[in-house]
Protein backbone atom coordinates (compact mmCIF):
# COMPACT_ATOMS: atom_id res chain seq x y z
CA UNK A 1 0.00 0.00 0.00
CA UNK A 2 1.51 3.45 -0.70
CA UNK A 3 0.67 5.85 1.90
CA UNK A 4 1.68 8.95 -0.09
CA UNK A 5 -1.39 9.64 -2.12
CA UNK A 6 0.77 8.46 -5.23
CA UNK A 7 -1.18 6.62 -7.23
CA UNK A 8 -0.28 3.00 -6.66
CA UNK A 9 1.22 2.17 -10.10
CA UNK A 10 2.98 -1.71 -9.39
CA UNK A 11 1.40 -4.57 -7.68
CA UNK A 12 4.25 -6.97 -7.13
CA UNK A 13 4.21 -10.66 -5.73
CA UNK A 14 1.16 -11.83 -3.96
CA UNK A 15 0.06 -8.12 -4.32
CA UNK A 16 -0.55 -8.28 -7.50
CA UNK A 17 -3.03 -11.11 -7.39
CA UNK A 18 -3.36 -14.52 -9.06
CA UNK A 19 -1.51 -15.12 -12.09
CA UNK A 20 -4.64 -16.75 -13.34
CA UNK A 21 -7.86 -15.22 -12.15
CA UNK A 22 -9.71 -18.43 -9.87
CA UNK A 23 -12.52 -18.50 -12.12
CA UNK A 24 -10.29 -19.03 -14.96
CA UNK A 25 -9.86 -22.22 -14.45
CA UNK A 26 -13.96 -23.21 -14.69
CA UNK A 27 -13.70 -21.22 -17.88
CA UNK A 28 -15.85 -18.45 -15.71
CA UNK A 29 -18.68 -21.10 -14.49
CA UNK A 30 -19.32 -20.37 -10.80
CA UNK A 31 -21.67 -22.98 -10.55
CA UNK A 32 -22.06 -26.27 -12.06
CA UNK A 33 -25.24 -27.37 -14.22
CA UNK A 34 -25.37 -30.94 -12.46
CA UNK A 35 -24.52 -30.32 -8.94
CA UNK A 36 -26.99 -28.69 -6.25
CA UNK A 37 -24.48 -26.60 -4.16
CA UNK A 38 -21.89 -28.98 -2.63
CA UNK A 39 -21.64 -28.37 0.82
CA UNK A 40 -18.32 -27.67 2.73
CA UNK A 41 -18.54 -30.79 4.16
CA UNK A 42 -18.93 -33.23 1.55
CA UNK A 43 -16.59 -35.45 1.06
CA UNK A 44 -14.84 -36.26 -2.73
CA UNK A 45 -13.38 -39.71 -3.89
CA UNK A 46 -11.42 -41.00 -5.91
CA UNK A 47 -13.37 -43.73 -8.66
CA UNK A 48 -10.94 -46.84 -8.03
CA UNK A 49 -11.08 -47.40 -11.53
CA UNK A 50 -9.45 -44.43 -12.92
CA UNK A 51 -5.85 -45.07 -13.79
CA UNK A 52 -3.83 -42.15 -14.88
CA UNK A 53 -5.99 -38.78 -15.01
CA UNK A 54 -3.19 -36.60 -16.66
CA UNK A 55 -3.89 -38.39 -20.28
CA UNK A 56 -7.08 -37.09 -19.87
CA UNK A 57 -6.79 -33.85 -22.43
CA UNK A 58 -9.66 -32.39 -21.38
CA UNK A 59 -8.77 -32.22 -17.71
CA UNK A 60 -7.22 -29.40 -16.40
CA UNK A 61 -4.19 -29.32 -13.52
CA UNK A 62 -6.49 -28.89 -10.95
CA UNK A 63 -8.70 -31.17 -11.98
CA UNK A 64 -5.75 -33.51 -11.92
CA UNK A 65 -4.64 -32.57 -8.41
CA UNK A 66 -8.20 -33.03 -7.49
CA UNK A 67 -8.29 -36.67 -8.63
CA UNK A 68 -4.62 -37.87 -6.82
CA UNK A 69 -5.52 -36.16 -3.74
CA UNK A 70 -8.88 -37.75 -3.39
CA UNK A 71 -7.54 -41.32 -4.59
CA UNK A 72 -6.24 -42.86 -1.46
CA UNK A 73 -7.81 -40.46 1.09
CA UNK A 74 -11.07 -38.75 0.79
CA UNK A 75 -11.23 -34.96 1.43
CA UNK A 76 -13.75 -32.84 2.11
CA UNK A 77 -14.52 -29.71 -0.47
CA UNK A 78 -13.32 -26.98 2.51
CA UNK A 79 -9.91 -29.22 2.37
CA UNK A 80 -9.48 -29.26 -1.43
CA UNK A 81 -10.01 -25.91 -1.10
CA UNK A 82 -7.31 -25.35 1.77
CA UNK A 83 -5.05 -27.43 -0.37
CA UNK A 84 -5.33 -26.33 -3.64
CA UNK A 85 -5.74 -22.34 -2.61
CA UNK A 86 -8.69 -21.99 -4.27
CA UNK A 87 -12.35 -20.49 -3.77
CA UNK A 88 -14.88 -23.21 -2.49
CA UNK A 89 -16.73 -22.06 -5.40
CA UNK A 90 -13.97 -22.78 -8.41
CA UNK A 91 -13.55 -26.31 -6.42
CA UNK A 92 -17.58 -27.05 -6.39
CA UNK A 93 -17.44 -26.05 -10.42
CA UNK A 94 -14.21 -28.20 -10.69
CA UNK A 95 -15.90 -31.26 -8.89
CA UNK A 96 -18.66 -30.97 -10.41
CA UNK A 97 -16.98 -31.71 -13.82
CA UNK A 98 -15.00 -34.67 -12.27
CA UNK A 99 -18.64 -36.37 -11.19
CA UNK A 100 -19.46 -36.11 -14.46
CA UNK A 101 -16.69 -37.81 -16.18
CA UNK A 102 -17.24 -40.36 -13.36
CA UNK A 103 -13.47 -39.29 -12.08
CA UNK A 104 -14.90 -38.97 -8.71
CA UNK A 105 -17.89 -39.53 -6.51
CA UNK A 106 -19.36 -36.87 -3.79
CA UNK A 107 -20.85 -38.61 -0.34
CA UNK A 108 -23.53 -36.01 0.72
CA UNK A 109 -23.47 -34.86 4.72
CA UNK A 110 -27.02 -35.38 6.74
CA UNK A 111 -29.48 -33.26 4.38
CA UNK A 112 -30.44 -30.01 5.96
CA UNK A 113 -32.95 -29.73 8.26
CA UNK A 114 -32.40 -33.07 9.74
CA UNK A 115 -30.34 -34.34 12.41
CA UNK A 116 -28.03 -37.51 12.36
CA UNK A 117 -29.21 -40.54 14.01
CA UNK A 118 -29.09 -40.32 17.97
CA UNK A 119 -26.59 -43.18 17.85
CA UNK A 120 -24.42 -40.84 15.44
CA UNK A 121 -24.64 -38.18 18.01
CA UNK A 122 -23.93 -40.54 21.11
CA UNK A 123 -21.05 -41.57 18.96
CA UNK A 124 -19.76 -38.07 18.43
CA UNK A 125 -19.98 -36.97 22.39
CA UNK A 126 -17.98 -40.48 23.10
CA UNK A 127 -15.59 -39.54 20.69
CA UNK A 128 -15.20 -36.04 21.91
CA UNK A 129 -14.62 -37.20 25.52
CA UNK A 130 -12.19 -39.49 24.75
CA UNK A 131 -10.22 -37.24 23.14
CA UNK B 1 -7.76 -36.76 6.01
CA UNK B 2 -5.35 -38.91 7.20
CA UNK B 3 -7.27 -42.34 6.88
CA UNK B 4 -4.08 -44.38 5.89
CA UNK B 5 -3.78 -45.52 2.55
CA UNK B 6 -6.57 -48.04 1.57
CA UNK B 7 -5.08 -51.69 0.65
CA UNK B 8 -5.03 -51.38 -3.38
CA UNK B 9 -8.17 -52.50 -4.53
CA UNK B 10 -10.17 -51.83 -1.76
CA UNK B 11 -11.97 -48.09 -1.73
CA UNK B 12 -11.26 -46.27 1.35
CA UNK B 13 -13.78 -46.26 3.87
CA UNK B 14 -16.18 -43.50 3.51
CA UNK B 15 -16.32 -40.83 6.16
CA UNK B 16 -19.65 -39.30 7.65
CA UNK B 17 -18.98 -35.72 8.17
CA UNK B 18 -20.52 -33.58 10.61
CA UNK B 19 -20.17 -29.60 11.01
CA UNK B 20 -20.22 -27.53 14.47
CA UNK B 21 -20.00 -23.65 13.60
CA UNK B 22 -17.87 -21.38 15.80
CA UNK B 23 -19.55 -17.80 15.51
CA UNK B 24 -18.72 -14.32 17.60
CA UNK B 25 -17.39 -10.95 17.12
CA UNK B 26 -14.11 -10.10 15.40
CA UNK B 27 -11.02 -11.57 17.85
CA UNK B 28 -13.09 -13.11 20.25
CA UNK B 29 -11.36 -16.60 19.54
CA UNK B 30 -12.99 -18.63 17.43
CA UNK B 31 -9.70 -19.72 15.40
CA UNK B 32 -8.42 -19.94 18.78
CA UNK B 33 -11.25 -21.96 19.99
CA UNK B 34 -10.80 -24.60 16.36
CA UNK B 35 -7.27 -24.94 17.02
CA UNK B 36 -7.33 -26.00 20.99
CA UNK B 37 -9.06 -29.57 19.58
CA UNK B 38 -8.38 -30.00 15.74
CA UNK B 39 -6.04 -32.56 14.89
CA UNK B 40 -4.64 -30.20 11.69
CA UNK B 41 -3.27 -26.45 12.27
CA UNK B 42 -6.18 -24.32 11.26
CA UNK B 43 -6.97 -24.06 7.63
CA UNK B 44 -7.95 -21.49 5.40
CA UNK B 45 -10.22 -21.24 2.80
CA UNK B 46 -11.80 -18.68 0.98
CA UNK B 47 -14.52 -17.51 -1.50
CA UNK B 48 -14.84 -14.78 -3.76
CA UNK B 49 -17.08 -12.01 -3.27
CA UNK B 50 -17.90 -13.06 -7.53
CA UNK B 51 -19.96 -15.39 -5.56
CA UNK B 52 -23.03 -12.81 -4.09
CA UNK B 53 -23.34 -11.55 -8.05
CA UNK B 54 -20.29 -8.84 -7.58
CA UNK B 55 -18.39 -7.93 -11.46
CA UNK B 56 -15.75 -10.22 -11.54
CA UNK B 57 -13.25 -8.69 -14.23
CA UNK B 58 -13.33 -4.75 -13.52
CA UNK B 59 -10.08 -4.61 -11.07
CA UNK B 60 -10.88 -0.57 -10.91
CA UNK B 61 -11.34 0.40 -7.61
CA UNK B 62 -10.67 -2.14 -5.64
CA UNK B 63 -7.71 -1.47 -3.20
CA UNK B 64 -6.25 -4.33 -2.43
CA UNK B 65 -7.25 -8.21 -3.11
CA UNK B 66 -8.30 -8.83 0.58
CA UNK B 67 -11.54 -6.91 0.10
CA UNK B 68 -12.62 -9.41 -2.29
CA UNK B 69 -12.41 -12.82 -0.51
CA UNK B 70 -13.80 -13.84 2.89
CA UNK B 71 -11.89 -16.27 4.34
CA UNK B 72 -13.29 -19.10 7.11
CA UNK B 73 -10.57 -21.33 9.09
CA UNK B 74 -12.06 -24.53 9.86
CA UNK B 75 -10.50 -27.20 11.89
CA UNK B 76 -10.86 -31.37 11.55
CA UNK B 77 -11.18 -34.14 14.57
CA UNK B 78 -11.84 -37.51 13.29
CA UNK B 79 -13.77 -39.11 15.96
CA UNK B 80 -13.68 -42.54 13.97
CA UNK B 81 -12.00 -43.96 10.47
CA UNK B 82 -16.06 -42.96 9.46
CA UNK B 83 -16.70 -40.11 11.42
CA UNK B 84 -15.22 -37.13 11.44
CA UNK B 85 -16.42 -33.58 12.53
CA UNK B 86 -15.34 -30.09 10.85
CA UNK B 87 -15.70 -26.64 13.08
CA UNK B 88 -15.89 -23.63 11.43
CA UNK B 89 -15.37 -20.23 12.06
CA UNK B 90 -17.99 -17.61 10.68
CA UNK B 91 -16.32 -15.01 8.91
CA UNK B 92 -17.07 -12.41 11.73
CA UNK B 93 -18.13 -9.04 9.62
CA UNK B 94 -22.02 -9.19 9.03
CA UNK B 95 -21.64 -8.39 5.41
CA UNK B 96 -20.48 -11.68 4.49
CA UNK B 97 -23.94 -13.60 6.19
CA UNK B 98 -24.43 -14.97 2.50
CA UNK B 99 -21.40 -17.20 3.68
CA UNK B 100 -22.90 -18.07 6.80
CA UNK B 101 -26.27 -19.17 5.21
CA UNK B 102 -24.51 -21.87 3.55
CA UNK B 103 -22.05 -22.97 6.16
CA UNK B 104 -25.13 -23.33 8.27
CA UNK B 105 -27.04 -25.17 6.35
CA UNK B 106 -26.94 -28.98 7.47
CA UNK B 107 -25.15 -27.69 10.95
CA UNK B 108 -25.67 -30.04 13.86
CA UNK B 109 -25.26 -26.63 15.86
CA UNK B 110 -23.26 -23.51 16.88
CA UNK B 111 -21.13 -22.06 19.63
CA UNK B 112 -21.17 -18.41 19.68
CA UNK B 113 -18.05 -17.19 22.01
CA UNK B 114 -18.47 -14.19 23.22
CA UNK B 115 -15.91 -11.58 25.25
CA UNK B 116 -17.74 -9.98 28.07
CA UNK B 117 -15.28 -6.95 27.70
CA UNK B 118 -17.77 -6.56 24.33
CA UNK B 119 -20.34 -8.24 24.63
CA UNK B 120 -22.88 -6.67 22.00
CA UNK B 121 -20.13 -8.03 19.49
CA UNK B 122 -22.24 -11.28 19.46
CA UNK B 123 -25.89 -9.98 19.33
CA UNK B 124 -25.99 -11.01 15.77
CA UNK B 125 -25.15 -14.09 15.86
CA UNK B 126 -27.02 -14.76 18.75
CA UNK B 127 -29.60 -13.39 16.66
CA UNK B 128 -29.00 -15.17 13.35
CA UNK B 129 -28.99 -18.69 14.85
CA UNK B 130 -32.08 -18.17 17.36
CA UNK B 131 -34.23 -17.17 14.01
CA UNK B 132 -32.66 -19.86 12.26
CA UNK B 133 -33.74 -22.20 14.63
CA UNK B 134 -30.48 -23.36 14.71
CA UNK B 135 -29.06 -25.20 18.13
CA UNK B 136 -26.15 -23.28 19.86
CA UNK B 137 -24.71 -22.18 23.00
CA UNK B 138 -22.91 -19.40 24.23
CA UNK B 139 -19.48 -19.94 25.07
CA UNK B 140 -18.24 -17.18 27.26
CA UNK B 141 -14.44 -16.91 26.47
CA UNK B 142 -12.67 -16.10 29.73
CA UNK B 143 -9.73 -14.09 28.71
CA UNK B 144 -7.24 -13.58 31.34
CA UNK B 145 -7.60 -10.13 33.03
CA UNK B 146 -11.36 -9.90 31.47
CA UNK B 147 -13.50 -9.24 34.48
CA UNK B 148 -16.07 -12.08 35.52
CA UNK B 149 -19.87 -11.31 35.51
CA UNK B 150 -21.99 -13.38 37.17
CA UNK B 151 -23.11 -16.25 34.21
CA UNK B 152 -26.99 -15.16 35.27
CA UNK B 153 -25.98 -11.16 34.58
CA UNK B 154 -24.72 -12.37 31.27
CA UNK B 155 -27.63 -14.73 30.49
CA UNK B 156 -30.18 -11.07 30.96
CA UNK B 157 -27.68 -8.79 28.74
CA UNK B 158 -27.60 -11.10 26.22
CA UNK B 159 -31.92 -11.75 26.86
CA UNK B 160 -31.14 -15.52 26.04
CA UNK B 161 -34.07 -17.92 26.22
CA UNK B 162 -33.71 -20.15 28.84
CA UNK B 163 -33.30 -23.45 27.32
CA UNK B 164 -29.76 -22.19 25.53
CA UNK B 165 -27.16 -23.52 27.78
CA UNK B 166 -24.31 -21.02 28.63
CA UNK B 167 -20.96 -21.66 29.52
CA UNK B 168 -17.46 -20.34 31.11
CA UNK B 169 -14.85 -21.63 28.80
CA UNK B 170 -11.12 -20.51 27.98
CA UNK B 171 -10.74 -20.82 23.68
CA UNK B 172 -6.75 -22.36 24.59
CA UNK B 173 -7.74 -24.86 26.46
CA UNK B 174 -8.55 -28.34 25.09
CA UNK B 175 -10.45 -29.88 28.21
CA UNK B 176 -12.51 -26.95 28.20
CA UNK B 177 -13.02 -26.87 24.32
CA UNK B 178 -14.21 -30.32 24.21
CA UNK B 179 -16.80 -29.61 27.07
CA UNK B 180 -18.41 -26.66 24.97
CA UNK B 181 -18.83 -29.16 22.16
CA UNK B 182 -19.83 -31.62 24.42
CA UNK B 183 -22.80 -29.53 25.32
CA UNK B 184 -23.23 -28.05 21.57
CA UNK B 185 -24.31 -31.95 20.41
CA UNK B 186 -26.15 -32.41 23.51
CA UNK B 187 -28.20 -29.58 23.26
CA UNK B 188 -29.18 -30.79 19.62
CA UNK B 189 -30.31 -34.35 20.79
CA UNK B 190 -32.02 -33.06 23.86
CA UNK B 191 -33.63 -30.13 20.95
CA UNK B 192 -34.21 -33.06 18.73
CA UNK B 193 -36.44 -35.19 21.27
CA UNK B 194 -38.55 -32.53 21.87
CA UNK B 195 -39.13 -31.99 18.55
CA UNK B 196 -38.51 -34.72 15.85
CA UNK B 197 -38.66 -32.82 12.61
CA UNK B 198 -36.48 -29.50 12.46
CA UNK B 199 -38.28 -26.87 10.68
CA UNK B 200 -37.08 -26.34 7.25
CA UNK B 201 -34.94 -23.46 6.73
CA UNK B 202 -36.73 -19.89 5.71
CA UNK B 203 -34.76 -17.18 4.52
Amino acid sequence: MSGDGQPRDHWFDDEAGPVVRPYAMTRGRTSHAAQHRLDVIAVVLTEPHVADPEADQTLSPEHVRIVELCRDTPRSVAELAAELDLPLGVVRVLVGDLVDGELVHVTRPVPPAELPDESILRDVINGLRAL
Amino acid sequence: MILGRSERGRPPAEPVTLKILVAGGFGVGKTTFVGAVSEIRPLRTEELLTEAGRPVDDLRGVEGKRTTTVAMDFGRITLREDLVLYLFGTPGQERFWFMWDELAEGALGAVVLVDTRRLEDCFAAVDYFERRDIPFLVGVNCFDGAARYPVEDIRRALDLDDHVPLLLCDARDRESVKEVLVGVVEHAMTRAARRPARPAVTT
